[in-house]
């Protein structure tokens, strides 16, 4: 593999909460191409890290460059303009619009804008890639959960981002879901995309991820393929607590 | 335009015509009841420009139509000027000031935007009151113009149908899409790329502008302009009231509820002056409970059932 660009680097990020450091002095790459995994127990701080990166939390320290562009202290519509979108962990849909106008409201304001007739054929395309063709038409209220995390996604991909940041897109689903909704993301890692993602469902993070960030309170305490992080004994310990 | 559209444009010119030519027909006293409806329409739609898509209910109205008045009042009555100079400047002075407004109340949600908007346009209120009392010399505002009833009403007309064509041009524009996303979910607003802070700030200046406008235009027609009565703080709840009967989350929905409800109130007017306040809370109350998504939405409730 020749080494390729870094596209995010985040250098030291910290978050406090009032007394709580939810993210404690973090640092990572992410690269071009790349699906990276942050992985760690509940509470470490890996949402944080989302939000801090898309600008829904203000930074406490540290700073967070996208290709040239410093997004340390921008708010959250310039980040998504410099080509940051994300889904959320709890999945949010907007719920008074058409399942085709969620799509289009991904790339209406993107960096690359669409609009008007152009807007509306690029989300049906869109929609049917993700195989939401034939609900384009359906009340947006009846979409199963599974569909809804699809849409959500769509919106995202709409805007051509250059990095797109998945907030445990795989929580909730079925087993059936789960293979499907793996399917997906591989099919977006071999578009090329550039994809950070939180996840606890350990096959999707062996299978999709080509690097891992471990974290545990807030930290960083390990780095590297699935298979290394995963043998590592401070991320065993972790996980299964001090015995 | 598709032919959904073209169709509501055709509506639209008849309805504008028909509004046209009733001054007209009749005078005295149902083209008194037609100006005050023509009033509230160019005002309850303008309001729902920005209330109807961001949830947010603005009890502001009052505010900017009382500066509307009171700059007309005053710039002829003190500095003499004209009556169109002055309706010019008015409405740019509310633009301006719901700038300013809408920036301090960006990260106010729900109640507290309803409860800081009203709070403010009694400020305002007070404020002019206050002055004109103690610095302009207590002698009262004329507005002395030629104009007629029916002068005054075809003004109006105007005005609403300037703000029917800005609110579907609005509606069809990004602005409009931003402001529907917004409503929805503004976590969401932001990180597609919207800057929400402005969406906002550039609807609500539009309401105040058009309020402002319409509180200039109305202003010969009370001949005599005190402070305290055309900062109407009354004024700011029957344009809600009128819009949520209507059904804000249509353009035209405003309209239906402007009629029905002129032609009650005037009977409530007429009948109970003492107890406005009383029968205001008491429709605001009966149509959150039983109608909250107006005329309009219970109409697309039946049509929508018959269809299925
Ligand atoms: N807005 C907030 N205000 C205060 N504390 C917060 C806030 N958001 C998160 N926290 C706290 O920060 C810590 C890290 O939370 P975070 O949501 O980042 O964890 P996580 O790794 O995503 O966990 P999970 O796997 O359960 O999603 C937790 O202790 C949480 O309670
Ligand atoms: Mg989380």
């Amino acid at each position: 593999m020749t080494p390729r660009d870094t596209i995010l680097q985040v250098t030291n990020l910290t978050k406090r909460f009032g007394g709580l450091v939810a993210v404690n002095d973090l640092t990572f790459q992410v690269r071009e191409h790349e699906v990276m995994g942050i992985i760690g127990p509940n509470g470490s701080g890996k949402s944080t890290t989302m939000n801090l990166i898309s600008g829904a939390l203000k930074v406490t320290g540290g700073s967070i460059i996208l290709e040239d562009h410093d997004l340390t202290s921008l708010p959250p519509h310039k980040i998504a303009r410099f080509g940051v979108a994300r889904t959320f962990q709890l999945v949010r849909i907007l719920p008074h619009l058409s399942v085709v106008e969620n799509v289009i409201a991904g790339t209406a304001f993107a960096h690359k804008a669409r609009w008007g007739a152009e807007a509306e054929q690029f989300a049906e395309a869109l929609l049917e890639r993700l195989e939401l063709g034939d609900k384009k038409n359906q009340d947006i209220g009846s979409l199963t959960y599974i569909d809804q995390k699809r849409l959500e996604l769509a919106r995202a991909l709409a805007s051509e981002p250059e990095i797109l940041l998945l907030d445990e897109w795989l929580a909730g689903l079925n087993p059936s879901e789960l293979r499907i909704g793996i399917e997906l993301i591989s099919q977006l890692r071999e578009e090329g995309r550039t994809i950070i993602l939180v996840e606890h469902v350990m096959d999707a993070i062996r299978s999709l991820c080509d690097r891992c960030v471990v974290m545990n309170s807030g930290k960083k305490i390990a780095e590297g393929t699935p298979a290394e992080v995963l043998s590592d004994k401070e991320v065993i310990r972790a996980y299964l607590g001090d015995e | 335009m598709n032919s959904g559209e073209m169709k509501f444009l055709v509506i639209g010119v008849v309805l504008a015509l028909g509004a046209a030519s009733i001054p007209i027909v009749s005078d005295g006293y149902w083209l008194s009841i037609a100006t005050t409806a023509m009033m509230y329409i160019a005002l309850s739609t303008s309001w729902t420009l920005f209330s109807g898509p961001t949830h947010l209910i603005a009890l502001s109205t009052g505010a900017f139509f009382g500066i509307g008045g009171y700059l007309v009042g005053s710039g002829m009555s003190d500095y003499d000027q004209s009556f169109w100079l002055m309706a010019i400047i008015a409405p740019v002075v509310a633009t301006i000031l719901a700038m300013l407004i809408g920036l301090a109340t960006l990260r106010l949600s729900g109640v507290y935007f309803v409860i800081f908007t009203l709070g403010l346009a009694e400020m305002i209120r007070n404020l002019v009151s206050w002055v004109q009392n103690n610095f302009l010399g207590s002698r009262g505002l004329y507005v002395l113009t030629d104009f007629t009833e029916a002068h005054i009403y075809w003004m109006l007309l105007s005005v609403a149908t300037i703000v029917f064509l800005a609110g579907w041009l609005i509606n069809r524009s990004r602005l409009g899409f931003a402001l529907r996303i917004i409503g929805n979910d503004e976590q969401v607003a932001r990180h597609v790329g919207i800057n929400t802070a402005w969406s906002k700030v550039i609807l609500f200046m539009t309401t105040g502008f058009f309020a402002a406008l319409v509180g200039a235009i109305v202003a010969p027609r009370y001949s005599y302009i005190e402070p305290n009565v055309v900062f109407s703080p009354q004024l700011s709840f029957l344009v809600v009231i009128m819009a949520l009967l209507g059904g804000i989350h249509r353009l035209w929905g405003p309209l239906v509820g402007v009629i029905p409800f002129t032609l009650i109130w005037e009977a409530i007017s007429i009948s109970f002056p003492n107890s406005t306040t009383l029968f205001l809370g008491l429709s605001f109350l009966l149509i959150v409970y039983f109608i909250p998504n107006g005329f309009v939405g219970l109409f697309e409730n039946l049509t929508g059932r018959m269809r299925k």
